[in-house]
């Protein structure tokens, strides 16, 4: 792919703007809680485009793309049954408690709902998975940068890490924020019109649909099983996801969506700096309207992309493959955008590719340095500082969080499998969170041994679980079965749903046992925090379309719709 | 605070659409097998005008994050803060 000046430009007037907006809000950072809040002042719009900008990293464009060219219109379950209702669920149930018990974070809430070893053990892993997961996309990137356009590993992971280091060290939050909703405008309009471009070249939606059975055919399923989400999900064999309806609704649609979405604090760190209640209630719903529509965005290239490499189209894409012989799915997005796009609509969509894992990884560093500060720093070394010392701390953490960073891109590139395994803990950290939050929120008789306990037996579960099973085909080692094989999975996507159905319910059981034999806490310490202890919100005052009930009503109906459409 | 991000997003995209418009009035005669050329003139017209149209709508400034002892809701992390011995004035 040759770049010439202009996209050069381009991609030059985007930094211009990115790095202007860190400066422009530098004089505005005057107390830490300006720095990691944004002063709780921002309108619910902006806090919505950021919620699903934030989570816009490399995973969602590029791993999205490649999905949808894996298993067609399938993919759409991550957001029709998975993200969508799980927005709708935490702007009307969770986010009172999150932003009106005034925790800073998501750990502070724990501490405050249960006690301090729930919180420790929460911030801890956090912090190392956001700037290890920060990393990984660092690494991502500068390969991808490579093989798309020869660029130099370390050229192209050291001028991202600084930009992203310059502007959250200068605008805090804020500058993080704003640039993340520059970024989703930017991603929009550089994908957009390769949707179009692909989707003519492959002969429209009928042209697609008519591709798309030959690829199904090609792989041993029946005609329609790249173009249809729910029909062939009843049984594991007809589609190539290679999982059954109830898995992929538990494990997908119920743990892994609503666990990350309610309770990661990378995304709910932007509903928290909100300007009021009603404001952090909307951010999720707001964010799910054009979350809704990704689909179209970012699954859909794919699905053309591979389309178009079974039947060619008139201009003659087609994927490149692997050495051993599989696609380069990954490549599907990025090969399309150099193979549709004319110099300077190119640099617009690489600059938006670009933006993508910028604001992802602003996202990592914006959660780190916030959980390291609040509730390692402040907590457990240094307390009572004073509140220019904690806006220091934040600055240093901005720094030392994106250090790491790159030194796990580095260690990425020599040891891929100490990745694989560091990302596997934390999967196992993460599945049972969501039970832990849910019975927190809702059952005032949570206590938190219940909640410790409960975690730590999440996770153990998840860990067994994992090692009995292994997807078919797979050797055993990190992809599981090093207890013994006990059950065989058609597919690593079912063993990842079953694994995180698994660890939920391990959690959810062994937190209620613990709570019913320990001593709960007073009532009167948990109100703000529990469903049944807490006023509800009154909204009579505000016109309908403010009300997070009847916003979130309408999302569920539209994303019911949309699965219907695409039955 | 006084930066309405309407105000970058704005300017941004009216840079970039007008840029691009330019190239698709120069361009917009060659076309190869596969790159169609005229995608810069419709969409950089598209941009332009969602970037007029966001920068418009910048000039009220009414999108901004503000100081925390401008946001009732920021004070009151901060008074929390400090009653609590997290901090110290």
């Amino acid at each position: 792919m040759k770049l010439t000046f202009i996209d050069w430009t381009v991609m030059v007037i985007y930094f211009v703007f990115v790095l202007g907006i860190g400066f422009a809000l530098k004089r505005y950072m005057k107390t830490s809680t300006d720095f990691f809040l944004s002063g709780r002042s921002i309108p619910a719009w902006i806090t919505g485009l950021a919620f699903i900008s934030a989570n816009l990293g490399a995973q969602e464009v590029i791993g999205m793309g490649a999905s949808g060219a894996k298993y067609g219109i399938a993919t759409s379950h991550f957001y029709w049954i998975g993200a969508i209702p799980a927005m709708a669920f935490i702007g009307v149930f969770m986010m009172p408690f999150y932003y009106g018990s005034r925790a800073r974070s998501v750990p502070e809430y724990l501490k405050l709902r249960f006690d301090e070893k729930t919180r420790g053990f929460n911030a801890i892993s956090f912090a190392f998975m956001t700037v290890l997961s920060s990393g990984i996309s660092l690494y991502a990137m500068g390969l991808l940068l490579e093989t798309l356009l020869g660029w130099n590993f370390s050229f192209s992971i050291l001028i991202a890490a600084a930009i992203v280091l310059i502007y959250v060290l200068l605008g805090g939050l804020t500058s993080a924020i704003y640039n993340e909703v520059l970024q989703f405008f930017l991603i929009v309009f550089g994908f957009a019109p390769l949707v179009f471009l692909g989707l003519k070249d492959a002969g429209g939606w009928a042209g697609l649909q008519t591709r798309l059975a030959a690829v199904a055919t090609a792989n041993g399923c029946s005609s329609g099983a790249w173009s249809h989400s729910w029909q062939f999900m009843g049984s594991p064999s007809a589609n190539p996801m290679g999982i059954e309806w109830f898995g992929l609704a538990m494990g997908l649609g119920f743990v892994l969506s609503f666990g990350y979405w309610c309770t990661d604090f990378l995304v709910v760190q932007r509903a928290m700096a909100a300007k009021s209640m009603s404001a952090a209630r909307r951010t999720p719903l707001i964010a799910a309207i054009p979350k809704m529509l990704f689909p179209f965005l970012v699954i859909l290239p794919g699905m053309i992309a591979i389309a178009l490499t079974y039947k060619t189209g008139g201009s003659g894409f087609s994927l490149p493959k692997k050495p051993d012989g599989t696609f380069e799915y990954n490549m599907a997005i990025p090969m399309m955008l150099g193979h549709y796009f004319p110099t300077g609509m190119l640099g617009v969509g690489l600059t938006a590719l670009m933006a993508s894992f910028m604001s992802g990884m602003a996202g990592n560093v914006t959660a780190f340095n916030t959980v390291w500060t609040y509730d390692i720093y402040q907590s457990y070394i240094k307390r009572g500082a004073s509140d220019q010392h904690y806006l220091w701390m934040g600055r240093m953490a901005t720094i030392f969080g994106i250090g790491i960073s790159i030194a796990a891109a580095y260690v990425t590139t020599r040891f891929n499998n100490i990745m694989d395994m560091l990302q596997l803990v934390f999967a196992f950290v993460n599945a049972p969170l969501l039970a832990t939050f849910l019975l927190g929120m809702f059952w005032k008789r949570t206590t938190g041994h219940g909640a410790f306990v409960g975690l730590i037996a999440g996770t153990v579960g998840a860990a067994i679980h994992h090692g009995l099973t292994l997807p078919v085909g797979a050797q055993v080692g990190i992809k599981g079965g090093w207890f013994g094989v006990l059950h065989v999975y058609p597919s690593e996507l079912a063993q990842a749903f079953w694994t995180a159905i698994v660890a939920w319910s391990a959690c959810f059981v062994i937190t209620i046992a613990v709570s019913v034999i320990t001593k709960t806490r007073n009532e009167g310490e948990l109100k703000g925090l529990v469903y049944s202890l807490t006023p509800r919100a009154r909204e009579e005052n505000l016109p309908w379309y403010q009300r997070p009930p009847v916003l979130a009503v309408i999302i569920v109906l539209a994303a019911i719709v949309l699965n219907i459409i695409f039955w | 605070m006084q930066l309405d991000i309407r105000l970058p997003i704005g300017l941004m995209f009216s840079v970039l659409g007008a840029l691009l418009l330019v190239v698709g009035l120069f361009t917009g005669g060659q076309r190869t097998q596969s790159q169609q050329t005229s995608v810069n003139l419709w969409w950089g017209g598209v941009m332009l005008v969602f970037g007029i149209v966001m920068f418009v709508l910048g000039r009220r400034g009414t999108a901004t994050a503000r100081l925390t002892e401008e946001s009732p809701e920021g004070r009151k992390i901060e008074e929390i803060e400090n009653g609590s011995g997290l901090e110290s004035q």
